[in-house]
């Protein structure tokens, strides 16, 4: 039907049909070369993205003994790993992106690991418990700096349910929310043993890790903190005495 | 007795003693019922550990009663999966004296600060340090034995 000619007499014995064409078209090298860049590039795509998930699956993560032998055998005796309901966090759920840009650049950070495998650097259980502190620190500033976000991809502050929740756990998750305080910075050692923590306890400890990640800012936190000094700055230039700094200092949920 | 009456009854007789004796073998064949013998770990084959009983830890709850005179506090909410190393103490985390203005949990009590030798430090004495050696959560557990325990009078 579409190459049905054209009622114009006079053009249409010089010019071919359409499929005629087309097939004109197919035949030069220049679409043949687009055309194979295509196919390749579905291929190459397709191929890389499976090599990419295959390295975002558990049984990759744990065929290395480093992680197997440490951090997994501790996973093991946690809720992520085991629960009522058989939801899982696997490794790749806490420690990877989801979204596409982050996760390539979490992933070129990782294959830093593959030279410290190499080296040897954290291969038996004494070693790896000597650079724990430093390990663990990484990855709660790392978690800090993304606001939690690995955990928000289940875990959605906007949809809990305070009155389910323990009375404990209701009053601290709303008190830190409007400090805009995030995830890692009250959850820590929730999957992993912890490093050592300064507690002032007995001795002093060796190269403890802190659990305040100096230098590092939560975006919230950042917000928050901006939208109590904005409220503080509003109350004193309205020079109202009825303004308690305590009214001026929270933030609404 | 005609004579073979008298046939007849030893015949009879006979073949009652043989049925009785046969009657008596049988159940000395036939396996007695069995005793039920109920161990502690109910049948489980030793080189396997007995799965532990299913018991929910009390979700939180205010701080409760004490039992008896000098009793360690009860942990009124759940523990599990807190850690007590080395390396970190977690309930250090609510209840050490510098977090509970912001936590609202009880402050680890001073006599905690001596140690052994009757030495008062400055912070908690490393003695004290594995808090779940006296302080412990509650179950639902069902007691396993029937007590007449009575709550000391100056606590009841």
């Amino acid at each position: 039907m579409a190459d049905t000619p054209t009622p114009a007499p006079a053009a249409a014995a010089a010019r071919p049909g359409l499929v005629a064409r087309t097939w004109a078209l197919v035949r030069t090298r220049r679409f043949m070369v687009l055309a194979s860049a295509f196919v390749a590039g579905i291929i190459f795509w397709g191929g890389f993205n499976t090599a990419l998930e295959a390295t975002n699956r558990e049984e990759f993560c744990i065929s290395c003994h480093e992680m197997k032998t440490n951090v997994y055998a501790e996973y093991r005796n946690t809720i992520h790993y085991q629960n009522r309901t058989g939801v899982r966090a696997t490794c790749p759920d806490c420690h990877v992106p989801k979204e596409w840009g982050h996760k390539m650049i979490r992933k070129i950070q990782a294959s830093n690991e593959v030279l410290h495998k190499i080296l040897g650097s954290i291969d038996t259980p004494e070693k790896f418990n000597a650079k724990r502190a430093e390990l663990a620190q990484h990855e709660w500033d790392r978690m800090k700096r993304t606001d939690s976000r690995e955990c928000r991809n289940c875990h959605h502050f906007d949809f809990m349910d305070y009155s389910e929740q323990g009375r404990r756990s209701a009053t601290a998750h709303q008190r830190a929310f409007n400090d805009g305080k995030t995830c890692i910075d009250c959850h820590k050692g929730i999957a992993h043993t912890l490093p050592p923590v300064e507690q002032h306890i007995g001795a002093p400890k060796a190269a403890p890790a802190d659990p305040t990640s100096p230098g590092v800012v939560n975006p919230r936190e950042a917000e928050a903190m901006a939208a109590r000094a904005q409220a503080a700055s509003a109350a004193a230039s309205m020079g109202a005495s009825a303004v308690t700094p305590a009214s001026a200092g929270g933030r609404a949920p | 007795m005609h004579p073979l009456m008298s046939h007849l009854a030893k015949l009879m007789l006979a073949a009652c003693l043989v049925w009785v004796g046969a009657d008596i073998a049988t159940a000395a064949n036939d396996n007695p019922a069995p005793v039920k013998l109920q161990g502690l770990r109910a049948g489980t084959p030793l080189p396997q550990d007995v799965p532990p009983a299913a018991a929910r830890q009390e979700r939180d709850h205010g701080p409760s009663d004490r039992d008896f005179v000098q009793q360690p506090p009860l942990i009124p909410h759940t523990v599990s999966g807190y850690q007590i190393t080395q390396n970190f103490n977690k309930c250090m985390d609510c209840h050490a004296w510098q977090k509970t203005k912001a936590s609202g949990a009880t402050k680890v009590s001073v006599t905690h600060f001596k140690t052994r030798d009757g030495q008062e430090l400055d912070n908690i004495s490393p003695r004290r340090y594995n808090c779940t050696q006296c302080h412990v959560p509650q179950t639902d557990a069902k007691p396993l034995v029937d007590n007449t325990f009575q709550r000391a009078r100056g606590l009841q």
